[in-house]
């Protein structure tokens, strides 16, 4: 069976200091139900990576569904990292599409901020190797560092080459009402960042935020009659590597996301050109250069050049509109709730409700939500329907 | 494989496989400055990818570095005191590479 969207929601990203875990899922949980008005859903799927690890809690399933109002329902978490979100959205599109059951809400839902400094580092390190990685003061900054530092050292890149992707993402935040940091990056203040895990700096890196957003999924056909414009799911992967990088015999590939893009093209009956945007995941800039290439926009050591001219060629009036609501850069990293920010942001934008950061015309989007440095790659295509 | 059961060395692949070789080179570097908790007294430290003879890669802290280490540089293996598992935990030791001495 045919996959369709047809309600979507998501609260800003932010410190929610004073709202909890579950209600933040449910605030969007609730968005998502009166845009599809639908007051029921028989699934619910939840995205959520760290809840146990910031927030002592778990079975969400239950949690959220409990706060929802919709007692029985079929409900459990998704985890993988943060591409959790993602994985929930898999999830829910496989749900739906063998038929076994008729309507699922996705909710990604994640509360960072209440912990701070080396214990958010520490508990975000379960999504790391514990044994290897871990134990030896790693960080998932400092992974990201080590790629990119030897990525710049293969192909002779400098620091500044990256710029032009935090650029764009904050150039596209500053409009949306929903991102974590609206202010714009001046050109020349990304090389001049405070240092993280060198080359990956404060500018380089995606903030952890609060957040909560959610889709409603059902069989196209059901669809049609339930809102004027679904968007449908024309492609869903998610595909896996080695959690670590030192067991990868090229590092600076990332074979999940080659796999799981081709998988969704295949589906979609699409090529890369028929693309209108991408939501990547760009937690670091070297993720989203080495992303470009892996998808096959560039060739190996050339992903950096579509960030060149301030970001021009990816922002929503270019030639690859990349992070059109701020990315995970400007908009802000909630986690596991990231990958299904992408779905509603996508799902706004092939609907023509993305107010100023609308694509012109865009009818193909691929969203793509990663868990490590690429060791779990959720990739969906969404599509526009109608004219 | 015996009978109903499945080859040892299919179940124990991990253990062990990074200790073929004690030395390597830098594959990559990076100067952690926000470490996770455990390694605050440590930081900022020199986080590797250690690519050692046999081929295999690992991940560790340098140790004995100065701020020019660079990819490419020949380190070796030595035991070092990596983290305490809290204030009055036991003390994890483990490898970290130095600079081969010269």
């Amino acid at each position: 069976m045919r996959v369709s969207i047809v309600g979507a929601g998501m609260i800003p990203v932010r410190e929610h200091w004073s709202t909890g875990l579950g209600d933040l899922a449910a605030e969007a949980g609730e968005l998502a139900l009166r845009d599809a008005d639908l007051k029921q859903v028989d699934a619910l799927y939840i995205g959520n990576a760290y809840g146990a690890a910031f927030n002592q809690q778990a079975q969400l399933g239950s949690l959220i569904a409990g706060q929802l109002g919709l007692p029985g329902v079929e409900s459990f978490t998704c985890e993988a990292g943060d591409a959790s979100g993602g994985a929930a959205l898999r999830a829910g599109y496989m749900a739906v599409a063998s038929g076994a059951v008729g309507s699922a809400m996705v909710i990604g839902v994640e509360k960072a901020t209440d912990i701070v400094g080396p214990a958010r580092l520490a508990a975000r390190n379960v999504s790391l190797d514990a044994d290897y990685e871990s134990v030896n003061g790693a960080t998932l900054a400092a992974m990201a560092g080590l790629l990119m530092r030897r990525y710049m050292h293969e192909y002779d890149v400098e620091l500044s080459q990256f710029e032009g992707f935090s650029v764009n993402a904050h150039r596209n935040g500053a409009r949306n009402s929903c991102a974590m940091f609206r202010n714009k990056l001046r050109s020349g203040a990304f090389v001049k960042a405070p240092m993280i895990a060198d080359p990956v700096n404060l500018f380089d890196s995606a903030p952890d935020g609060d957040g909560a957003a959610a889709v409603i999924l059902v069989n196209a056909e059901l669809a049609a009659d339930l809102v004027p414009r679904p968007v449908a799911i024309s492609g869903s992967a998610l595909a896996s590597d080695s959690l670590m990088i030192q067991d990868r015999i090229q590092p600076l590939k990332l074979p999940a996301v080659t796999l799981s893009t081709a998988a969704s093209l295949k589906q979609a009956g699409l090529g890369l050109s028929d693309l209108d945007a991408l939501e990547l995941h760009d937690a670091f800039t070297i993720l989203t250069a080495l992303s470009l290439e892996a998808m096959g926009y560039s060739d190996a050591g050339r992903g950096w050049e579509w960030a060149q001219g301030g970001g021009e060629r990816i922002a929503t009036a270019g030639e690859l509109p990349l992070s059109s609501f701020g990315g995970l850069k400007s908009r802000g990293n909630p986690a596991g709730a990231t990958g299904v920010y992408q779905a509603v942001e996508a799902a706004l934008q092939l609907t023509g409700r993305a107010g100023e950061n609308q694509i012109p015309g865009a009818r193909h989007i691929l969203i793509q939500n990663m868990g490590g440095l690429g060791a779990t790659v959720a990739t969906h295509i969404l599509s526009a329907t109608g004219e | 494989m015996k009978d109903g059961g499945v080859e040892s060395s299919a179940l124990v692949d991990r253990a062990g496989k990074h200790c073929a070789a004690m030395r390597g080179t830098i594959y990559s570097l990076t100067r952690v400055l926000e470490p996770p908790a455990g390694f605050e007294a440590q930081a900022p430290y020199f986080l590797a990818l250690v690519e050692l003879e046999d081929g295999q890669l690992i991940t560790t802290q340098l140790t004995d570095v100065d701020a020019d280490a660079e990819i490419g540089d020949q380190v070796e293996m030595v035991t070092r005191k990596l983290t305490t598992d809290g204030q009055r935990g036991m003390i994890v030791y483990g490898y970290k590479f130095r600079p081969v001495l010269k």
